[in-house]
């Protein structure tokens, strides 16, 4: 029973990267922007909150655990958003292809990622030598009390405080997307920005906050993998391929971020039920470890089967927008 | 009493093309104006104009009798002016309500109920029947158009500008959209809307604005024009134009098409029982309001539209009369029948524009290799002749054609057809948007086909060059051929009547009903 329970509890942590990860771009790809570059922007943003934790313990002699959650919080916030400029300048200003755009940013971000956090090492004096203690620490805090409960406490209060911001995140976007008159104006812009421009709203505008708060929300997820899973330490390519689980939960979700909840504790578990399983072969661990792409497979034939319009990417996905010339 | 919008000697031109020039224009508040013209008479650019889609290179726009200065279609909301384009801005998997407040400001959250509530009251001012909470996608097309006017309402238009409204409505739905509009008269707004029917001209509106080429030709009173009137208007003076016509020669029969029907994708008769034969060494004009079925009638004789009733029986060279929709496309071409089709993009249809001349021909050709490789030599040879025997000005046989100028291009596409040797040619719109020059050299390439004894099928937009051009014109009128006459004794009256004829008499027939 509690192997299960413990299985739960981690799959809903190894969930909680890929739910930033997919919030992000849900926000971007309503705007019609499709930013493969979400894996890249989660390494920025992983990479620049361990930067700022880091540099802040190494400077001082004792340091307080709040400050270096906010340096690292706005360091991840920094570097996963100007990764996402980039991509905006590219595409929307420059009308760069989407799609290569994106693949390009994502080999950029890993780099970017791997080389600083090389440094990084080197600062610290060797692989696995940097320690973050007190805001990782901080950032992996627990909720007092509650947390000591029997099965829910293990279940819904051993996370640390960016697990519960996750949900707090997604609620607020879906209510942001579906209930409120921003929220309906970006998603017209994503499925016709003709239709939009024509009713007076700032296409350019939209899609650049889209795609640059979509870029933060993704870095949060970077972050929550280095400061909170990875307890404040660094691997090269240690997120795997976290960052395209996203982008196929945002289609498992049919860009929905309530869905993405319960999508991303279904991926999380799919991704760790291999070592809960005994006795698998090596290859099976690795078919096991396709499970959640073979999932989204499913459900992208069965939405594209029932051809429900609402369950359709944004019509204007990938399109770049030129006003019809005047 | 000033007018409510006044154009002062405005004129738009697009490259060398000019679309409107000195045009002077008036509308009165609580009227509905017409703006009647063929296709290609700018009434729609003069329009658009005045909802910021396009800016006047020259003249004034009065509103009110102050000067206004319209750049984007938020200044013409500004001012209250709303345009409801043909192609309806709307997004489809949003709620009528949704797309009426799209853009609006307004509170942060979104409170629905409130929002209806307000439209509602809107709606049963004017008489709108309107679902608010049904997803545009599953609406009809005259459901849309109510959502598209009640949108401009929402935003305090109080001018409005129709794009041809009733193409694609029922006649009883158009009878009920003129209630409304009638009844916006009434309650003080101005209506604008753009057609070339006349017998709508005549039921709804209260004064008709005539353009031809782009030019203002004058405006009259409702209740003092006739069909006739209008019509003398709108098509002008004959001009005589010096294209060669010469006597058919050998004329055999070639084409001969029974009671052809063809419905489109939403369900809609776009073709009604069109009967008519064809015959070599003839040039068979084609007229008629754009959409009026021109397109699927040479597309089911090349197989590429399909078709509910009638035949299609063609000669070919060497044997029997064969049934043309028991073949494929590609046999149908290898029968010797082609078609060239100038879609409005030009490069839509037809050409590759990242490719060059050469590789444009392969498209035809990619067959012939062997195995899986392409035979390039033959198709780089006949680039290279269509080229020179066509004077294609262009960089070479291998330069993008996208980056040739249009009367290029256009010389490609046909040429590319011609090289064929056909036996029977279908070229529509063929001219578009060419100079004169390479007009003529179209004409004269299509009379060579003539006289080579293939038999030509042309759809042209200017009545003067059909009537210079063709031997027979057979017009269409909503998707039904309602005359064939000749061309060298045929009046442009005759034909302007003809076109507007079959919309007629299916009113008529519903009015009965």
């Amino acid at each position: 029973m509690s192997i299960w329970l413990t299985f739960l509890s981690k799959a809903f942590t190894m969930g909680m990267t890929i739910l930033y990860g997919a919030n992000g771009e849900i926000l971007t790809e309503k705007s019609g922007n499709l930013n493969l570059g979400v894996p890249g922007m989660m390494y920025m943003g992983g990479i620049g909150g361990l930067m700022g934790a880091y540099l802040y313990e190494r400077a001082v002699e004792t340091p307080i655990p709040l400050v270096g959650v906010i340096l690292s919080l706005l360091c991840a916030l920094l570097f996963s958003g100007f990764g996402a400029l980039i991509y905006s300048v590219l595409t929307i200003s420059l009308r760069a292809n989407q799609n290569v755009t994106g693949l390009a940013l994502t080999t950029f971000g890993v780099g970017f990622g791997n080389f600083f956090g090389g440094s990084l090492s080197t600062m610290a004096g060797g692989v696995g030598q940097i320690s973050t203690a007190a805001t990782s620490g901080l950032f992996r805090a627990k909720i007092p009390f509650l947390n000591n409960l029997p099965v829910v406490g293990e279940l819904f209060f051993s996370y640390g405080m960016l697990a519960y911001a996750g949900i707090i995140i997604t609620i607020v976007l879906h209510w942001y997307l579906y209930r409120t008159r921003p929220g309906l104006n970006l998603r017209s812009v994503g499925e016709s920005a003709a239709t939009a421009d024509a009713a007076g709203i700032n296409v350019t505008r939209y899609k650049y906050m889209a795609t640059i708060i979509g870029g933060m929300i993704a870095g949060l997820g970077g972050l929550y993998f280095v400061m909170d899973y990875s307890t404040g330490g660094w691997n090269n390519n240690g997120f795997g391929d976290l960052g395209w689980l996203a982008v196929a939960l945002v289609i498992f979700a049919r860009w929905r971020p309530l869905n993405v909840i319960w999508g991303s504790w279904l991926f999380g578990a799919l991704c760790i039920l291999y070592l809960y399983i005994g006795g698998l072969s090596r290859q099976m661990q690795e078919v096991f470890r396709a499970l959640p792409y073979l999932v989204t497979i499913i459900v992208l034939v069965i939405t594209s089967l029932r051809k429900k319009r609402e369950d359709q990417p944004p019509a204007a996905l990938g399109l770049p927008y030129f006003r019809e010339e005047r | 009493m000033t007018p409510m919008i006044e154009m002062r000697g405005i004129t738009k031109r697009f490259g060398k093309v000019v679309a409107n020039e000195n045009v002077d224009f008036i509308v009165n508040k609580g009227e509905i104006l017409s703006v009647l013209g063929e296709n290609g008479s700018g009434k729609t650019t003069l329009m658009n104009m005045l909802a910021g889609i396009y800016y006047p290179d020259e003249g004034q726009i009065l509103i009110d009798g102050k000067e206004v200065v319209i750049k984007s279609p938020k200044d013409a909301f500004e001012l209250g002016i709303g345009m409801i384009h043909q192609h309806f801005k709307l997004v489809d998997v949003l709620t009528a309500a949704e797309n009426i407040i799209l853009g609006l400001p307004g509170k942060m959250r979104l409170d629905m109920k409130k929002i209806t509530a307000d439209i509602r009251a809107l709606t049963e001012k004017y008489g709108f029947e309107i679902e608010l909470d049904k997803k545009i996608y599953e609406m009809s097309v005259s459901q849309k158009q109510t959502v598209e006017i009640v949108k401009m309402l929402y935003r305090g238009a109080n001018i409005l500008i129709l794009d041809e409204p009733t193409a694609v409505l029922t006649p009883q739905e158009t009878d009920k959209l003129f209630a409304v509009l009638r009844n916006m008269r009434d309650q003080g707004h101005s209506i604008i809307i753009i057609t070339h029917k006349l017998h709508e001209v005549l039921a709804l509106s209260d004064r008709v604005a005539v353009l031809r080429k782009g030019m203002s030709i004058g405006t009259v009173e409702t209740t003092t024009a006739t069909e006739m009137s209008l019509t003398e208007m709108m098509v002008g003076e004959k001009v005589v134009l010096d294209i060669e016509r010469p006597e058919p020669e050998n004329q055999e029969l070639r084409l001969k098409m029974t009671g052809v029907t063809c419905v489109n994708r939403e369900g809609v008769k776009v073709l009604k029982d069109a009967s008519f034969e064809c015959y070599s060494g003839e040039i068979l004009g084609i007229a008629g309001i754009a959409g009026s079925g021109q397109r699927e009638l040479l597309e089911s004789v090349a197989g590429l539209q399909a078709i509910t009733e009638g035949s299609i029986l063609y000669k070919p060279k060497t044997r029997d009369w064969v049934e043309l929709t028991h073949h494929t496309p590609e046999e149908i071409r290898e029968f010797g029948v082609r078609l060239s089709f100038v879609p409005e993009d030009r490069l839509g249809m037809g050409l590759v524009a990242n490719m060059g001349t050469t590789d444009n021909m392969m498209l035809r050709t990619y067959r012939d290799g062997i195995g899986g490789l392409l035979h390039r030599k033959k198709p780089q040879e006949m680039s290279e002749r269509i080229i020179k025997e066509l004077g294609i000005v262009t960089p070479g046989p291998d330069a993008p054609v996208g980056r040739m100028s249009g009367g290029n291009v256009q010389k490609v596409l046909v040429g590319r057809e011609i090289a064929s040797r056909p036996r029977v040619l279908m070229v529509a719109y063929p001219v578009r948007g060419l100079d004169i020059n390479s007009s003529y050299t179209i004409y004269r390439l299509l009379n060579e086909q003539k006289k080579r004894g293939a038999a030509v099928i042309c759809v042209g937009e200017d009545l003067d060059v059909l009537l210079a051009l063709c031997d027979r014109i057979m017009v269409l009128g909503g998707g039904r051929i309602t005359g064939i006459v000749d061309g060298r004794t045929a009046t442009k009256e005759e034909i302007g009547l003809l076109m507007t004829k079959s919309d007629m008499d299916e009113k008529e027939a519903a009015d009965h009903e």
